[in-house]
């Protein structure tokens, strides 16, 4: 009884909302550029997949997608293995300072990436890393990080005490106490984190390309070359805009199952 | 919860402590260092002490006008986004699908708009918002309104805002869903035998139990659209004029745009600090309903509806459900 009357009503119409741009988005890419400007059709009457093969084929359309998806990994991978032991630390102890840099952390994630574009490109630049995928990834580590820490502490907390307590007992040392027993109790949380990771350095842009010029250059930004001296490739930049829909819909596909709990940054 | 207190921690803590360090104050004493200087390019910097956050802060200036108007339209966006995503997440949230194969559906569906990349959403509503060429503009103009998000101040404040609450109402709606998620069936079995409203149950019941999550979703939405840089620029470009000009544009304008290194370090500088203010409030804010939630749970039993006649009831929202 925990739904409200004509749930299916608001749902329904909910839903539609949120699908409704999109489709319009994937019927676009599906279209000619010709019937895209000439009339206005709710769907394709001269289906081409012509933008996406040149998306496929053409190497600095697809590079993009690699790039992207190179940073993401990088990040991810570096944000759960730094906030792991952390999170055990935050969640199990205390310790001189603790409260203020989980604060000091927590205020990074909100910091607002436009005040850092421009420090990043100079520090970046001076350490040699500038465009590469390695920049991008260690600067979302700046919001990915303590969000990592804090998802994670809840998921930590969330295992009781006695465990640690118990392990030690028979003589586990920390690192196989950590890895053996800890890991596996929270993997679902470190699921989410992942997550949680992957979704907002995918979906960040304005560090992405201020950090890159070729060799690294996220998809997202190189979409912004479809205009172009004959006006604007909208069937080209609506098939590259489905496409970075795709990795994310796979992921939400793998976690479907624990998106709420997840949401809930394992503390409700 | 009572913790050892374990000075050796802090070693769990350092390769944290080192990455976020390493990313957030490096770079900050750079913005430190040039919201005190100005510069006639070619490298050469000269002391200009507080001169920049002086400018910043009076509004008659060129850069404290521009500062504070992008600030003024920046809470009003944070509040009317606020105003109808927190509502409209809680009454999806409670319109879930109870169980099967449709729970997984609508979750999917729900999260979509999160992963995908900011600018992409600003493409959409770009494509989708036109006149010519998009399915909004289109019905819109052919019902006879005159709309149009690039030339009219109005309609890009609404579709700005509609593309926010399409965006990011979902982040909110599974907060709640999994703070309802929670409570326990016998929560419920108990308000109906005491004869509880379908309100009663939302306010006794369902909204304590939310109240965790609800408030990290105002901090996450707040935060979030304080900051909102790329869809509005995707769609509107921070116009027409300066009109959805957002603190982030505005900054990016003068820091990358203009390369006023100095004038866009002091904004940064003050821009920060209010994002760190206003997070201190609600970081104090939810430790302590954190603390106020166990003192209460253990003083008072969780489930207590009132009356059903000290409040409205709505016959129609009466529990159907029997005892599951």
């Amino acid at each position: 009884m925990h739904s409200i009357p004509g749930r299916r009503l608001i749902m329904g119409l909910f839903l539609i909302f949120l699908l409704l741009p999109i489709y319009w988005l994937v019927n676009m890419s599906f279209k000619t550029n010709s019937e895209i400007v000439s009339t206005m059709t709710l769907w394709p009457h001269t289906p081409t997949l012509q933008h996406y093969k040149r998306i496929f084929t053409d190497e600095s359309w697809y590079s993009g997608y690699i790039h992207s998806l190179e940073y993401v990994v990088l990040n991810t991978i570096i944000s759960i293995s730094v906030a792991l032991p952390a999170a055990y630390a935050f969640s199990r102890y205390r310790f001189l300072g603790d409260k203020h840099l989980f604060f000091w952390l927590l205020s990074n994630r909100m910091a607002p990436a436009a005040v850092y574009a421009l420090p990043f490109f100079n520090l970046y630049s001076a350490i040699g890393l500038f465009d590469t995928p390695w920049a991008v990834a260690l600067a979302h580590c700046i919001f990915n990080v303590p969000l990592a820490v804090w998802i994670l502490e809840g998921f930590v907390s969330g295992v009781p005490r006695e465990i640690d307590e118990t392990a030690f007992l028979d003589g586990y040392s920390f690192p196989r106490f950590f890895i053996k027993i800890l890991v596996p109790l929270i993997a679902s949380g470190i699921g989410v984190a992942a997550f949680f990771c992957f979704m907002f350095s995918w979906v960040e842009l304005l560090l992405a390309r201020t950090l890159t010029s070729v060799s690294a250059k996220p998809i997202a930004a190189i979409m912004t070359r479809t205009v172009s001296a004959s006006g604007m490739d909208w069937g080209l930049l609506a098939a590259a805009g489905v496409l970075t829909i795709i990795p994310g819909a796979l992921v939400i596909w793998f976690v479907r199952n624990y998106i709420a709990s997840g949401f809930a940054l394992g503390r409700v | 919860m009572d913790k050892t207190v374990n000075q050796k921690a802090w070693f769990l803590v350092l390769p944290v402590f080192l990455v976020v360090a390493f990313s957030a104050v490096l770079p900050l004493m750079t913005v430190v260092n040039y919201s005190m200087q100005d510069t006639f390019g070619n490298n050469q910097f000269f002391w200009n002490g507080v001169g920049w956050f002086k400018e910043l802060l009076d509004p008659s200036t060129d850069l404290g006008g521009r500062f504070l108007a992008s600030l003024g339209r920046n809470l009003f966006f944070s509040l009317v986004i606020l105003a109808i995503e927190v509502p409209l997440g809680i009454v999806v949230a409670l319109s879930m699908p109870r169980q099967g194969w449709t729970v997984a559906a609508c979750l999917v569906i729900l999260a979509l708009p999160l992963l995908i990349p900011w600018n992409v959403v600003g493409t959409i509503w770009q494509i989708f918002g036109r006149p010519d060429i998009g399915l909004l503009g289109y019905v819109l103009n052919a019902a006879g309104f005159d709309y149009n998000y690039v030339s009219n101040d109005i309609d890009a404040w609404v579709t700005v805002i509609v593309m926010d609450v399409w965006h990011w109402t979902s982040l909110v709606a599974l907060l709640c869903y999994a703070g309802l998620k929670s409570i326990p069936e016998a929560y419920y079995q108990a308000a109906q035998i005491d004869g509880a409203s379908r309100w009663a149950v939302f306010k006794a019941i369902q909204l304590p139990k939310m109240n965790r999550v609800l408030l990290i979703a105002v901090l996450l939405r707040f935060m979030d659209s304080f900051m909102i840089y790329t869809e509005p620029f995707v769609v509107t470009g921070g116009g027409p004029g300066n009109s959805t000009t957002f603190v982030s544009i505005e900054l990016v304008k003068i820091a990358l745009g203009q390369f006023d290194l100095g004038k866009a370090a002091a904004l940064s500088l003050v821009y920060n600090l209010i994002i760190l203010i206003v997070c201190w409030i609600f970081y104090t804010v939810m430790t302590n309903a954190g603390v106020e939630r166990k003192v209460q749970a253990e003083s008072e039993p969780a489930a207590e509806p009132k009356p059903a006649t000290a409040i409205k009831p709505v016959p129609a929202l009466k529990p159907k459900e029997g005892v599951a």
